[in-house]
């Protein structure tokens, strides 16, 4: 198998990204049976310290942290991973709509993407957020659409390369339509830099709505999120509190994961010369 | 330059035993590129290296300043140059023998310079890094080697960019930097392949009279025994990494031993003359005074005047340089550059000028092969895949039917249908890709093909098999083919008709036989005294001739 005998040529640092990845999968994946708690339940006093009834103590309302860093993981991460889905969907159409067509709907769609660049992202989505609301969908709907930007960018510069390539006019001297030379013969041709893109992106979406939540306009609560229990438990620390570092430490900790993961793709994707 | 007394029974350069290994990522071990071979050169001689490529002839080359490129490694061997061991040394002694002792020219130019800066200060680099000559005194010597070299303004071309001088101009600028600090051997690699036949013969005379002038011995690689046979002293004929047969180069040239040889040696003997009966009307492509221009102004028009026509299952060959407008034309048939003026008829009726507004039948009957097959095919697409659309496309053919055409497409570009369906295009080597083009273009069913410079990125003998593919494909299938090429040998063989272009317009078109027989129009006699010819005394002669007529060897514009 291909994947087998990539995963034994696979450096140790793209191993230890998978396991990170994996792990927070999991937690992701089986909070609802794992957790002690529930992700809402007032179990114990407020900020206790670590114990063997709360692995991570409890945080300002007094629920059990570790129950809560697991849902977090399922929120956050679902979350980030539909965004940047999104994004690489509406930026990356927009980008090979743009170089395959040229002329005038490049120069209008480029234009637009200015302009919406133009603004600090933060500032940009706080914005935003506060006319349209801070629901889920809202929230998803706000970042793909100002991350795409990026993606557009990246993807344009890759389809240019490719679209003056000869399988492309052959297509276009076929009568092949806009569709098809996007679809069959640039995007098979833009995966790899846009994969790694993906993972990358996936990590700056992920750190963004952290920040966004620890701003207030993220994800809301009582639900679990990464960004808004480093928020909550802030104050923790001022009394020497450990519980604010477990969920920025979990945040950290995908993060690095995630970009140990995009490294190595990248080695790979540019061709396994070293 | 060092006058060194050599010893007798010592060689310049010496090779022994000479083993290189690639890693093969997908095997996942060292595979041999070089097989043992041995290779010896004395002062002020030349030596050619041929082959097909992948024959190990630039890494055997390379090797020669024990040098190798990524992912290779000379395992063992020999190699002793002026008395010293160069294998296994480390960088820092090597780098005093590179550049200064044994140079090397790459085969393209236009990569090959650093496109920011000035000829010059690329020309100074090596001489001024190793400490051997001041500015001043480089740049001396740089405008001799340019006078020598016959490049125009020698005393102001080191102060042009790279854009700014034509290929051939800037191949000699390679030859000249190579030329820096007089080295006792430079390494030419394929140093005329991405030129025109005009431009070639320039460079090949330039290389000639320099290496003469200062006594230097060259390892020349090509592909191209006529070219070699213009240089070499002794040739080196390669194949997969093994020696098949080494001799002085007149004798191996009258007298070839080794069966390989002699097939290198008999390639472009492919011809075929046909009886054009007069009485054929039965046009298919008429071209009706087209002039086109890529901006849109009719002061900057790189076509003018074009008035060609291609008969059923007739070939026309486009002949002329790079530049002259040859590839536009094709562009401006297919709707890619509608025209500024002009009309192109398809069986009598007039075609829309721009792609957008043909019908897909139009579009069926007019196919495109191309020059790289390695960017013509999608890479991520397979075979199946590659041939299959057109299929489904113009003759809503799925499934079983399609499944059976493309066997049978596979079957006449006579590849296994089996082996190869489901091959991606990196599997598969140039000519074969090139073969897939052709079933591509065959499967639209197609009444005319236009050919743009198919075989020109091919070896020799791969080239001779697409060629004569395309003409048994012609016989059977009456098409028509619109042959463009600058390599007047692919003329020579399955042209019907040949229009000669220059600078956007045609200079002479007709039959093969009134075209290629005296008396010549001027154009189309200096193409074709360009051609290298198999004999040695060929380039000297032609030189010969044309400084006897006033022919200057740069016509550069």
């Amino acid at each position: 198998m291909d994947f087998l005998k990539l995963m034994r040529q696979s450096p140790l640092s793209a191993r230890i990204g998978l396991a990170i990845v994996l792990l927070n999968l999991l937690a992701a994946l089986l909070a609802p049976v794992i957790a002690p708690y529930g992700e809402t339940e007032i179990v114990a006093d407020v900020w206790l310290s670590a114990s063997w009834d709360h692995p991570l103590g409890t945080d300002h309302l007094g629920r059990d942290l570790f129950t809560r860093v697991m849902y977090g993981a399922r929120n956050t991460i679902t979350i980030a991973f539909v965004t940047t889905l999104l994004s690489f969907i509406i930026g990356s159409m927009m980008g090979f709509m743009a170089a395959a067509t040229g002329g005038w709907a490049d120069l209008i769609i480029s234009r637009i993407v200015d302009i919406l660049m133009a603004f600090p992202t933060l500032i940009f989505a706080l914005m935003a957020l506060s006319v349209v609301g801070t629901s889920v969908m809202s929230l998803i709907g706000v970042i793909a659409v100002l991350d795409s930007t990026r993606v557009f960018r990246l993807s344009r510069a890759v389809a240019m390369d490719i679209t003056v390539m000869e399988f492309v006019e052959a297509a276009r001297l076929r009568g092949e339509g806009i569709l098809w030379v996007m679809r069959k013969e640039i995007l098979p041709n833009a995966m790899p830099p846009l994969v790694a893109e993906f993972g990358l992106r996936f990590c700056f979406v992920f750190l963004f709505i952290a920040s966004l939540s620890f701003l207030g306009l993220g994800i809301q609560p009582p639900t679990a999120d990464w960004g808004g229990m480093v928020r909550e438990n802030a104050g923790a620390i001022t009394f020497g509190i450990m519980t604010p570092l477990w969920p920025a430490g979990a945040i950290a900790l995908l993060t690095v994961g995630v970009n140990l993961i995009v490294d190595w793709f990248l080695k790979i994707a540019s061709g396994l010369k070293d | 330059m060092l006058l060194r007394d050599t010893p007798p029974m010592t060689h310049l350069l010496e090779m022994k035993n000479i083993v290189i290994e690639g890693f093969s990522s997908e095997e996942e071990k060292w595979m041999p590129i070089i097989k043992s071979l041995d290779l010896t050169l004395d002062k002020g001689e030349i030596i050619g290296l041929i082959g097909e490529s992948g024959a190990g002839k630039s890494t055997l080359g390379l090797a020669s300043m024990s040098y190798t490129r990524g992912g290779c490694r000379i395992s063992s061997g020999s190699i002793v140059f002026d008395g010293m061991e160069l294998f296994g040394k480390p960088n820092a002694v090597l780098r005093e023998i590179r550049g200064v002792r044994i140079a090397y020219v790459a085969q393209s130019a236009a990569a090959s310079f650093n496109p920011a800066y000035r000829l010059l200060k690329q020309y100074v680099e090596t001489p001024i890094q190793h400490g051997l000559m001041k500015f001043a005194e480089a740049e001396e010597k740089a405008v001799d080697i340019y006078k020598r070299l016959l490049l125009p303004d020698p005393e102001g071309i080191g102060y042009r960019y790279p854009h700014q001088v034509s290929g051939g101009q800037l191949q000699r600028a390679m030859v000249a930097m190579a030329m820096a600090c007089t080295p006792d051997i430079i390494v030419f690699d394929e140093p005329t392949t991405a030129l025109d036949v005009t431009t070639q013969i320039e460079v090949l005379a330039a290389i000639k009279k320099i290496t003469r002038e200062f006594n230097t011995a060259a390892i020349y690689i090509t592909h191209d025994l006529a070219v070699v046979a213009q240089l070499a002293d002794r040739i080196m004929v390669l194949k997969n990494g093994n020696l098949v047969e080494e001799n002085n180069a007149r004798q191996m040239l009258a007298n070839p031993k080794e069966a390989y040889t002699r097939k290198l040696l008999s390639v472009r003997t492919l011809t075929e003359d046909r009886v054009l009966s007069d009485a054929e009307d039965d046009v298919v492509l008429e071209i009706d005074n087209v002039s086109a221009s890529y901006t849109g102004k009719a002061s900057e028009k790189v076509l003018e005047d074009i008035n060609l026509v291609v008969r059923r299952s007739r070939t026309v060959a486009l002949v002329g340089e790079s530049g002259s407008g040859k590839s536009t034309l094709a562009r401006v048939i297919t709707g890619l550059l509608p025209p500024l003026s002009g009309k192109i008829l398809y069986d009598g009726k007039v075609l829309p000028p721009a792609l957008k507004a043909r019908e897909r039948e139009n579009l069926r009957i007019m196919q495109m092969i191309y020059q790289m097959p390695d960017t013509a095919l999608n890479p991520r697409q397979k075979v199946r895949d590659i041939i299959g659309r057109p299929l489904s496309f113009y003759f809503q053919m799925n499934g079983s039917d399609q499944e059976k055409r493309i066997r049978e497409l596979l079957e006449m570009i006579e590849l296994s249908p089996k082996k190869y369906i489901d091959r991606f295009p990196g599997e598969m080597s140039g000519g074969e890709k090139q073969r897939i083009c052709i079933a591509r273009a065959l499967a639209a069913k197609p009444e005319l093909i236009i050919c743009d410079e198919v075989t020109s990125a091919l070896d020799q003998l791969v080239a001779e098999g697409i060629l004569k593919l395309l003409q048994d494909l012609q016989n059977e299938l009456q098409v028509s083919y619109l042959f463009i090429t600058h390599d007047l040998a692919t003329v020579k063989a399955i042209a019907d008709e040949i229009v000669v272009m220059l600078q956007g317009r045609i200079v002479e078109q007709g039959p093969k036989k009134k075209v290629l027989d005296p008396p010549y129009h001027e154009y189309t006699d200096l193409l074709l005294s360009s051609v290298p010819e198999m004999d040695p005394d060929w380039l000297d002669t032609v030189l010969k001739i044309r400084k006897e007529k006033g022919i200057g060897l740069t016509h550069d514009r």
